[in-house]
């Protein structure tokens, strides 16, 4: 008996450590006819279904690019929502072809999990939001309060850091999804809420009185969030990262989902030629034909586009461009050439 | 048959050589040939199980290492019952998982004990309304899934309670309990906690150092205990002899309390009562929400089956035991704690071992309400960070396997106990 139970648990265990990958990615997708995207649970602005069930939001956004770029249909994407403990999972047994979901590039996850992190879609920081009425103003004041953190990401080793580093005590409260953070934190079950500067504004937004809610001024951590794929892929990964990095050269480029169409009949710009495949057959080095790009940008436009629609200052979430602003702005976001 | 047709067949058995379809339809090899067979078939599987992995892992560029059991955790876990900190290592944060998980375990069985005797001694009573009453208990809660009572009493927990800014202020909208020794905040209880102003200070076992103050406790106690039962034994031989039972009571309650009063008077000991500083109260044993919620789900929701399993021990026992007990004379309460339970006990013990083992097993659960158990360290965040699946699972597997099995072995020693003699 205890020879089969070992055995039931091998099985098990070897079924979950991975799925053998005969199969190269695109060729599964191109099958499948449909993208598998890991996303957060449910993030306001990044990655939410709307009130038709449909997904919405900046990470969303990118999947469907990609899913554009392949199949020709932006709408082909079947969305898995993921929770940070089960992300990196899901991804390396092949339930999903690609992460889009806040994911922070650190060098274990690149190089001791054997992620590939095809490039940064958002700089992003850790934060601390607390209610108004407690009058706390810095994140030094903390000694001593109940912290919500979701668990299973950088967000709990970044805050037993900084606790240390500061000689403060504090209570951490794990919790699985944003949502039950949301809860937890408004019930008053935990002083402070913290996460990526980004996601506690994304939070706050869906308040009912955003108002009574602060974000601290210190941001204690560097989180690069941005698409992972699995290792050992590079044709897939390839697609992923251009895929970005056509977003980011289109808005650096003046390329917008309203003139896209107009611009891939051919322009006086080299660059934007290749970029758009009338001069050039960078497509086929990926495997895809010479319009990918477009219907990439076309899709829901470029980086500038699907910031301001998704997160911008428009938007109830609010966030500056800051260091997401074009390197020609004093940002960060800055595309390989297309050569 | 003639009787020399018999003889002929035993003196002369048959000569026949072993040929290869013998295997097959002979029944002296049948039996071996199958399982061998299937042994085959079993052992093709377990190799290619092991190759899959062996060859996904290679894919994935992955070791195969406990390792990291050794590296720092780098995450902090709010309920530690030895001492623990974010620079120890993941096997640390793993024990610590481990004794939260037998804390949960312990404290989820005893209540699911105590109310499911209750509850199905009470379920047969002639008592109308207490009967239904406890019919209710029992239907209401072993057809709910366990996951949503402890998500109920988190919900209760966080949603209900007043936060500790609400005990703040010269006419604070909440006060706590008992003349200001417990608190119940939406954050947890607080509780008044036993300290030792002259502190024995501390042993070291290995990767524990627990307190020798509380060690002489249970040694007290458990001393306490044996003396009381050899004055019962004393007191019976006494009945035995003369007829006459002396009275005991008032020695046993020396016995039982005098050592340890004495013992935590030559200590020092007093209550450290939970005060409100800053964000949250401190001093006092604080019980977390999690801790809370996922006691009282799974003691109650548990409780309803060993209720159950009560009700039938009791109603296995034959109906004339009770008429000969009520016979002699004596009353129901001690018809039913001197015949009826003692009998019973032999059909209730062996599917409470089992309830046992699914609480323990539940309290794998505890991520739901953030309760870090061994599922929720090891198992969750050690796993996410240093991404060792396949060691982290089989670990906690054979965690959990031990667990179960010690459990299982210790009820079935209170079992051959308690079952009937057969001589």
């Amino acid at each position: 008996m205890k020879k089969s139970i070992f055995i039931g648990a091998f099985a098990a265990t070897s079924l979950v450590a991975g799925v053998a990958q005969a199969q190269q990615t695109l060729e599964a997708i191109l099958d499948r006819g449909e993208l598998n995207c890991g996303v957060s649970t449910g993030l306001a602005g990044f990655s939410a279904p709307d009130a038709n069930g449909v997904w919405q939001g900046f990470d969303v956004a990118k999947c469907r690019a990609v899913a554009a770029a392949i199949l020709d249909d932006p709408m082909a994407v079947n969305f898995v929502p993921t929770t940070g403990q089960t992300r990196f999972s899901a991804l390396a047994s092949g339930e999903v072809d690609m992460l889009a979901r806040n994911t922070t590039w650190t060098f274990t996850r690149d190089i001791d999990l054997r992620l590939t992190f095809v490039g940064t879609n958002y700089y992003d920081g850790q934060g601390f939001m607390v209610p108004r009425e407690i009058g706390v103003s810095s994140g030094m004041e903390l000694d001593g309060a109940t912290v919500c953190i979701q668990t299973g990401t950088t967000t709990e080793l970044n805050l037993a850091d900084f606790f240390r580093a500061n000689g403060m005590e504090y209570e951490p409260v794990p919790i699985e999804t944003n949502a039950e953070a949301q809860q937890q934190y408004l019930a008053g079950a935990c002083d402070v809420y913290t996460t990526d500067v980004s996601g506690l504004a994304a939070t706050r937004a869906s308040f009912g009185e955003p108002d009574d809610h602060v974000i601290l001024p210190e941001v204690i951590s560097k989180e690069p969030l941005g698409p992972v794929v699995r290792d050992g892929d590079k044709n897939w990964e390839g697609i992923v990262r251009w895929t970005l990095f056509a977003l980011m050269a289109a808005e650096e480029l003046g390329v917008t989902s309203a003139n896209v169409e107009e611009l891939a009949q051919g322009t006086d710009s080299p660059e934007i030629n290749r970029l758009l495949g009338s001069e050039g057959d960078f497509g086929d080095m990926l495997g895809l034909d010479s319009d990918w790009a477009v219907r990439a940008i076309a899709a829901s436009g470029n980086y500038g586009e699907i910031f301001a629609a998704n997160i911008g200052e428009q938007t109830p979430i609010g966030l500056a461009r800051g260091l997401n602003a074009q390197w020609t702005q004093g940002g960060l976001i800055y595309a390989p050439p297309f050569r | 048959m003639s009787t020399t047709t018999e003889q002929r067949v035993s003196t002369t058995p048959p000569k026949k050589g072993f040929t290869l379809s013998m295997l097959l339809y002979d029944q002296r090899y049948r039996s071996i040939t199958i399982q061998v067979f299937f042994l085959f078939l079993l052992m093709l599987g377990a190799a290619w199980l092991i190759d899959n992995t062996v060859n996904n892992l290679r894919a994935q560029g992955k070791d195969f290492s406990f390792a990291f059991l050794g590296n720092p955790a780098g995450y902090d876990i709010s309920q530690r019952p030895i001492e623990y900190n974010s620079q120890m290592t993941h096997g640390r944060a793993a024990l610590v998982g481990l004794l939260n998980t037998l804390i949960l375990a312990v404290m989820a069985c005893v209540l699911a004990t105590v109310l499911g005797v209750i509850a199905g001694v009470l379920r047969l009573s002639n008592n109308w309304i207490v009967g239904r009453l406890m019919t209710v208990y029992v239907e209401v809660f072993r057809n709910i899934p366990t996951l949503l009572w402890i998500l109920i009493f988190g919900a209760i927990m966080t949603e209900a309670m007043p936060a500790p800014s609400a005990f703040r202020g010269d006419d604070p909208a909440s006060s706590m309990l008992f003349n200001d020794a417990v608190a119940v905040t939406n954050r947890g209880v607080y509780v008044p906690a036993i300290m030792f102003a002259r502190d024995l200070g501390t042993l070291t076992i290995g990767p524990v150092s627990p307190s020798i103050s509380w060690i002489l406790v249970i040694f007290i106690v458990a001393g306490s205990i044996w003396a009381n039962k050899l004055l019962i034994n004393h007191a019976t031989r006494v009945q035995n002899a003369t007829g006459v039972r002396p009275k005991t009571w008032w020695k046993s309650i020396l016995i039982l309390v005098g050592p340890l009063a004495l013992y935590f008077f030559l200590l020092g000991a007093h209550l450290d009562y939970p005060e409100l500083t800053g964000f949250n109260f401190s001093g006092g044993t604080h019980l977390r929400n999690s801790l809370i919620a996922m006691w009282l789900g799974l003691g109650i929701y548990t409780g309803a089956f060993v209720a159950e399993n009560v009700r039938s021990g009791i109603l296995a026992i034959s109906r004339g035991q009770t008429e000969a007990a009520f016979a002699l004379g004596l009353q129901p309460g001690k018809t039913m704690r001197l015949i009826i339970l003692p009998q019973a006990l032999r059909v209730i013990i062996p599917p409470l071992i089992s309830q046992y083992l699914n609480i323990t097993k539940n309290t794998s659960l505890g991520l739901a309400v953030g309760y870090m158990d061994l599922r929720s360290t090891l198992g969750g965040i050690t796993i996410n960070q240093t991404g060792r699946e396949l060691e982290g699972m089989m670990l906690m597997m054979l965690i959990y396997l031990a667990i179960s099995l010690t459990i299982s072995g210790g009820m079935n020693v209170y079992n051959s106990r308690v079952k009937l003699k057969e001589r």
